[in-house]
C-alpha cells in the first residue's frame, strides 16, 4: 500500500516524522509498520512533548525501589514489603464513551500494578467534570448551556458507574480521591485512576524480555477489533467528528480481570516467569518493544497463533488492537508449559506465540510472511522527543478583596433577611458548603464498594484513606489532589499548592509522606503557553517534592485535552503515599468529643484569589493564588505529625476550599459513629497571630499550611511545646461543644449555624442535581 | 472441626472470610476450590461475597452449577451448615437451598455503607449469640440485594420464624427509609426449614475487628464455632 501524505495524517505523523522513520528503518516502512510507529510515536505511548520537562522532576531517594520507566513505581514500607502504585489517565475515551471509558481506565491501571507482582489492594479516582447544577447554566456559552449541564450529568454518571462496576467486581476497594467541576471540562473531562498493591521485595517482577530464546506467552482475552488507535485518539484534539471515534474506545471486562490477576500471581509465585507487561495502550505492539527494549534483546511474534474474537483480523489490527485484559509473558527456559497450565486452570487463553531474540528488534510475522521488522530502540529511546516552542504569560496577581466585598454588598442587597454579620456568614456558608466542589461526594463513594479485602481503616470522606497492612502494624495513607484552578492563573505556585495539600493530608491521617506518582493533564502541547505552563508545572512540582522529600515514582502525562480550540486548565493531579508505623497513629478529620479543644496550626493571609468563593460570588476564576511558604508548611505539617505520633492528637483536618469555616463544619460534621457535633470558636488570637483582621478572610479565605487539631484538654500544653520546638504558629481557637457552629472574632458573632443544618446542604448538593430529570433540550 | 470457605471464579471476599475465621476467632479453615466435589471433611461451609463468574446472566446463576455446588447441596441436605453471605445468599437462592431471589436495588445503583440490621431469631447456630430484637451495624454492598418472593413463600417464612434478618432504623424501628434496597418486608436475611442454611445480604466478616470500626458480625462466627465445637464434643 502506498503511503500517502493523507494516510500519513490519518495515522498523526508528521512528514518531518516520517522522514525519521525513514532514516531509522534504512527504508520506507510497510502500512502494518506504520501502523506500529503511529501508535508508539504518539504523544500518550512516547512522552515526545514531555519527556525533555520530565526529566527535571526529583526521582530517587531511599524508599525507591523502582522509578519511572516500568509499568508502576514501587517504593519499600518496611518489614520487606513494598507498595506499587500508580495513577493514570482515560480522559479521552470518558468522553465518547463514559462507562466503558471509565471502566478501562481502572482496569488499565490495575494490570500495571499486578504486572509488577503486586496484589491490588486500594484504588482511588480524581475526576472532573463540567458543571452539573442548573443554577450554573448560561446559555451564552457552550460550556454552561442547558444542554451542556444534561450532558455533564450524563458523563458524571456514566463514569462513576464505570470505575464502580469494574472495580467492584474486580474486589479491589475504591477508598478516595476528588471530584471537582468546572466549565473547562465540559468537553474534556479528566479520569485520571490510581491503583496501588502490595508485594514482597525480593517477588518483584518487571517488564523485560530476559533470555534470548525463551518462549513469549500471550495470556487473557482474546483479540477483537476494539480500542484499534485508542492511543492516537488520546494524543488528539476533539473535533464535532469525536463521535465517529467511538470504535477507538475499549471495552472492559472485570471478571476477566480477576482471573488473569488470580493466574498472574500464580504464575509468578510458581517461579515459572522470568517477565511480564501488561497489555495496554498500543497492546500487543507496546508490550513486545517495551520488553525487549528494556533487556537489550528483541522479541519475534507470528500473529497466526494470537487467540482472537474475530474472523479475518490484520496483522494491522492485531497489531494495534486494544482489547483489554491480556498480558505478555516471558516464561523461564523450560517451565513453558506450567505458565500455560496455570492460565488455563483458571480458564484463561495461553499459548505461546513467539520468542526472545538477540537482534534487538520487534519481529513480527504473519501468514508465513514477516510483516514487521523494527529495530525497538526507533520505537522507544529513539521517538521524537520535542523541546516545543514556550511562551510565558503573565501570572494572576489581582487582589480580588475588593470584588469580593462588592459581591457580598450586592448579596445584601438582593436578599432582604440578610440583617446581620452572622447572616451574611451563614448564607456564604452555605453556598458553599452546596457547592459541587466542597459538598459532600457520597453520591460518588457509595457507588464504589470502599471495604471489600478488609483493609479501609479509614473510610472515604476524610483528608486520606488509609489502608492497614494486615501482616504488619503498618498503615499506608493515600490521597489524590489538585487545585486547578490555581494552577490556570500561576502554574508554578499552583503544582507546588497541590504537591504541599497532598503532603498534607496524609499528614493529618497520621502518615509521613513517602512518594508521589502524579498525571498531568494539559491541552494542546502545540500551544506556547500550554507548554509554558507545563514546564512551570514540573519546576514547582520538582521544587515541593524535594522539600517534602517525596520522590516522584512514575506518572502519566495526557496533552490534546481540548475541543474546539478551547483548553482545560492545567491539572497535575497529584497522588501521594504515605506511611504510618503504628495502627495507633491513625487519625481522622472529626471532631471526637465535646470538651476537646480546637486548635489551628498556621497563619491565615489575606488569599481570596482563585477562591471557592469568588467562585461562588461571582463565577470567576481570578486573583492572585494564595501564597505559599513551603518551609513554613513543613514546619506545620512536622508539628501536626509530631503530636499525633505523641499520641496527643484526636482529629486532624486540614484548610482547603472554601477556607477555614469550611474546615471547621467539616469537623462537626457527622461520621461514622458519631451524629454531628458542634463547636465554639473565637479567632481574636488566631487573628491576632496572623496579622490579619478582615472576617472574610479569616473564615474563607484559603491559604495553605493550616491544620485544624482537636485534642483533649490535659494535652494541650504538649501540643504548644511541640509547635513551638519546630517553629510552627498555633492558636487555642475553641472547643468541641454543643450543636452548633458558633464563630466569633474580638467579640462580635461571625457566625453561629445548627452544624445538622449546615450538613444538610453539604450532604443534599450532589443528588440534587443528579437524582434529577434531566431539562428538556430546547432545540 | 473445619470450616471451608467457597472459591468461585470472580469470588471477592473469600480472603476476608478466610481472615476473620483463622486470625479472629482462630478456627481451622480451608478454601475449597469450586471444581471440588468432596466436602465431607467440612463441617460449616460458607459461600462469600463477591462476583462470581461476573454477575453473567444474574447472580449467582452460573455458581449455582458449579461441581462443588453439587456436594454442597447434599452437604446441607444431610444437616451440614452453610452460610452464603452476599454473593452467596444469591447463590443459595438460585441453586434452591432458599427460597426467593435477589433483584436490583430499587434505586438502580450499587451501595456501600453502613446499615442497622435488626435480629429477628436468635434459634440458629448462626444468631444464637445475639439478643432477639437486637440491632446490629453491619455494612451491605451490593447492586442486586432487592429480596423478593411470592406471596406464599413469604407467608411461609414468617410464621415458620425463617426471616433471621431485617433492615431497621438504630432504635430497631422497621421503615421505608431503613431499606436500602427495597426488599420485601426489608427482609436482610433468610434460613431454610432446617435452620442449617442461613443467607444474608449484609457482610458479617468486614465487621468483625475494632480496628474496622465496628465488630456486630464477629458474633456470627463465634456463634457457629461454639455450636460445631457442642456438636463434635456430642457426637465423639
Amino acid at each position: 500500500m502506498q503511503i500517502t501524505s493523507e494516510i500519513l495524517a490519518q495515522h498523526n505523523i508528521t512528514p518531518d516524522e516520517y522522514e525519521r522513520i525513514k532514516q531509522l528503518m534504512g527504508r520506507e516502512p510497510n502500512f502494518t509498520e506504520l501502523g506500529i510507529f503511529s501508535v508508539m510515536w504518539s504523544e500518550h505511548c512516547s512522552y515526545k512533548s514531555s519527556k525533555v520537562h520530565l526529566r527535571r522532576l526529583p526521582v530517587t531517594g531511599d524508599c525507591l525501589v523502582q522509578g519511572p520507566g516500568e509499568n508502576a513505581g514501587i517504593v519499600d514500607i518496611g518489614d520487606g514489603w513494598c507498595a506499587a502504585f500508580k495513577i493514570e489517565s482515560h480522559n479521552h475515551p470518558s468522553f465518547i464513551e463514559p462507562y466503558q471509558g471509565a471502566a478501562t481506565g481502572i482496569g488499565g491501571i490495575l494490570r500495571d500494578i499486578f504486572t509488577m507482582g503486586a496484589r491490588p489492594v486500594a484504588a482511588m479516582d480524581s475526576l472532573r467534570f463540567g458543571p452539573i447544577r442548573d443554577e450554573e447554566s448560561d446559555e451564552s456559552k457552550e460550556q454552561t448551556s442547558a444542554k451542556s449541564i444534561a450532558r455533564n450529568r450524563r458523563i458524571m454518571a456514566g463514569v462513576v458507574k464505570g470505575l464502580g462496576d469494574y472495580g467492584n467486581a474486580f474486589g479491589v476497594p475504591t477508598v478516595g480521591g476528588e471530584v471537582y467541576f468546572d466549565p473547562c471540562y465540559s468537553l474534556n473531562p479528566l479520569v485520571n485512576a490510581f491503583a496501588l498493591g502490595l508485594v514482597r521485595r525480593e517477588q518483584i517482577f518487571y517488564g523485560k524480555a530476559e533470555g534470548v530464546s525463551n518462549s513469549v506467552i500471550y495470556a487473557g482475552a482474546k483479540t477483537g477489533r476494539d480500542g484499534i488507535h485508542g492511543a492516537t485518539m488520546a494524543s488528539a484534539e476533539f473535533d464535532e467528528a469525536a463521535m465517529e471515534k467511538r470504535p477507538t474506545v475499549q471495552v472492559g471486562d472485570p471478571f476477566s480481570e480477576k482471573l488473569l490477576l488470580e493466574a498472574c500471581l500464580e504464575a509468578m509465585r510458581s517461579g515459572a516467569i522470568v517477565g511480564i507487561q501488561d497489555m495496554g495502550a498500543a497492546g500487543l505492539t507496546s508490550s513486545s518493544c517495551e520488553m525487549g527494549a528494556r533487556a537489550g534483546n528483541g522479541v519475534e511474534i507470528n500473529l497466526d497463533l494470537v487467540p482472537q474474537r474475530e474472523t479475518g483480523m490484520t496483522a494491522y489490527e492485531m497489531m494495534l488492537s486494544e482489547s483489554q485484559e491480556r498480558m505478555l509473558i516471558v516464561a523461564a527456559r523450560g517451565h513453558e508449559r506450567q505458565v500455560l497450565e496455570i492460565f488455563h486452570r483458571w480458564d484463561l487463553d495461553a499459548v505461546i506465540i513467539g520468542k526472545v531474540i538477540a537482534e534487538q528488534r520487534l519481529r513480527v510475522t504473519h501468514k508465513g510472511e514477516i510483516v514487521a521488522d523494527i529495530p525497538n530502540l526507533a520505537l522507544t529511546d529513539e521517538a521524537p522527543k520535542y523541546n516545543r516552542p514556550m511562551k510565558e504569560f503573565a501570572v494572576a496577581s489581582e487582589d480580588v478583596s475588593p470584588k469580593i466585598a462588592a459581591a457580598i454588598s450586592n448579596l445584601k442587597s438582593q436578599i432582604s433577611n440578610l440583617k446581620s454579620e452572622a447572616d451574611v456568614t451563614t448564607e456564604l456558608l452555605r453556598r458553599l458548603l452546596a457547592s459541587p466542589n466542597i459538598a459532600s461526594k457520597q453520591w460518588v463513594y457509595r457507588q464504589y464498594d470502599h471495604m471489600v479485602r478488609t483493609n479501609t481503616v479509614v473510610l472515604p470522606g476524610s483528608d486520606a484513606a488509609v489502608i492497614r497492612v494486615k501482616e504488619t502494624r503498618r498503615s499506608m495513607a493515600m490521597s489524590l489532589d489538585c487545585n486547578s484552578r490555581y494552577v490556570q492563573l500561576n502554574p508554578r505556585e499552583g503544582a507546588k499548592l497541590a504537591v504541599a495539600e497532598s503532603a498534607r493530608n496524609v499528614v493529618c491521617s497520621g502518615a509521613r509522606p513517602l512518594a508521589v506518582t502524579n498525571c498531568l493533564n494539559f491541552a494542546s502541547p502545540e500551544r506556547p503557553e500550554v507548554m509554558w505552563s507545563f514546564s512551570e508545572t514540573i519546576d514547582g512540582m520538582a521544587e515541593a517534592c524535594r522539600v517534602f522529600s517525596t520522590p516522584v515514582t512514575g506518572g502519566n502525562v495526557s496533552f490534546y485535552n481540548e475541543t474546539e480550540g478551547r483548553g482545560i486548565f492545567p491539572t497535575p493531579t497529584i497522588g501521594m503515599l504515605g506511611v504510618i508505623e503504628d495502627a495507633k497513629h491513625i487519625t481522622t478529620q472529626w471532631f471526637k468529643a465535646e470538651g476537646d479543644l480546637v486548635l489551628l496550626l498556621g497563619a491565615t493571609h489575606n488569599d481570596l484569589g482563585a477562591s471557592e468563593l469568588l467562585s461562588v460570588l461571582t463565577g470567576e476564576a481570578a486573583g492572585a493564588v494564595p501564597k505559599l511558604d513551603l518551609a513554613e508548611e513543613k514546619k506545620v505539617q512536622e508539628a501536626c505529625l509530631k503530636a499525633i505520633q505523641a499520641g496527643l492528637v484526636s482529629s486532624a483536618h486540614d484548610c482547603a476550599e472554601g477556607g477555614l469555616a469550611v474546615a471547621l463544619a467539616e469537623s462537626c460534621f457527622s461520621s461514622y459513629g458519631r451524629t454531628a457535633i458542634g463547636a465554639k470558636i473565637d479567632l481574636t488570637e488566631h487573628a491576632r497571630l496572623s496579622g490579619l483582621t478582615d472576617s472574610t478572610a479569616l473564615l474563607f479565605a484559603e491559604s495553605p499550611s493550616r491544620i485544624v487539631l482537636s485534642v483533649k484538654s490535659e494535652n494541650v500544653d504538649q501540643v504548644k511545646e511541640i509547635a513551638a520546638e519546630t517553629g510552627a504558629i498555633v492558636a487555642v481557637i475553641g472547643e468541641v461543644a454543643g450543636n452548633n457552629l458558633a464563630i466569633t472574632l474580638s467579640g462580635d458573632t461571625l457566625a453561629n449555624d445548627s452544624v445538622a443544618d449546615l450538613e444538610r446542604f453539604w450532604n443534599g448538593a450532589l443528588p440534587k442535581s443528579l437524582e434529577r430529570p434531566l431539562p428538556t433540550s430546547e432545540g | 472441626m473445619k470450616f471451608g470457605v467457597v472459591i468461585f471464579p470472580g469470588s471477592n471476599c473469600d480472603h476476608d472470610t478466610y481472615h476473620v475465621i483463622s486470625k479472629v476467632i482462630g478456627q481451622p479453615v480451608d478454601f475449597i476450590w469450586h471444581k471440588e466435589t468432596d466436602v465431607d471433611r467440612f463441617d460449616a461451609i460458607i459461600l462469600p461475597g463477591g462476583f462470581s463468574y461476573g454477575d453473567y446472566l444474574r447472580s449467582g446463576a452460573i455458581a449455582r452449577f458449579s461441581p462443588v455446588m453439587k456436594s454442597v447441596v447434599e452437604f446441607a441436605n444431610d444437616g451440614g451448615f452453610v452460610l452464603g453471605i452476599c454473593n452467596g445468599f444469591q447463590i443459595l437462592c438460585e441453586s434452591g437451598l432458599l427460597p426467593g431471589a435477589l433483584l436490583r436495588n430499587r434505586d438502580l445503583k450499587f451501595i456501600c455503607e453502613h446499615v442497622n440490621v435488626r435480629v429477628e431469631q436468635t434459634n440458629t447456630i448462626f444468631t444464637a449469640a445475639y439478643q432477639p430484637g437486637q440491632v446490629l451495624s453491619l455494612p451491605i454492598a451490593h447492586g442486586e440485594g432487592n429480596y423478593f418472593c411470592d406471596e406464599a413463600t413469604l407467608a411461609e417464612l414468617e410464621t415458620e420464624g425463617r426471616v433471621m434478618f431485617r433492615y431497621s432504623a438504630a432504635d430497631g424501628q422497621i421503615t421505608d427509609e431503613a431499606n436500602p434496597n427495597g426488599s420485601l418486608r426489608n427482609i436482610a436475611g433468610i434460613c431454610n426449614r432446617q435452620r442449617n442454611v442461613l443467607g444474608l445480604m449484609p457482610h458479617p466478616e468486614r465487621a468483625a475487628e475494632s480496628m474496622l470500626g465496628c465488630k456486630d458480625g464477629r458474633a456470627m462466627f463465634l456463634s457457629m464455632a461454639d455450636a460445631l465445637v457442642q456438636l463434635l464434643k456430642a457426637r465423639a
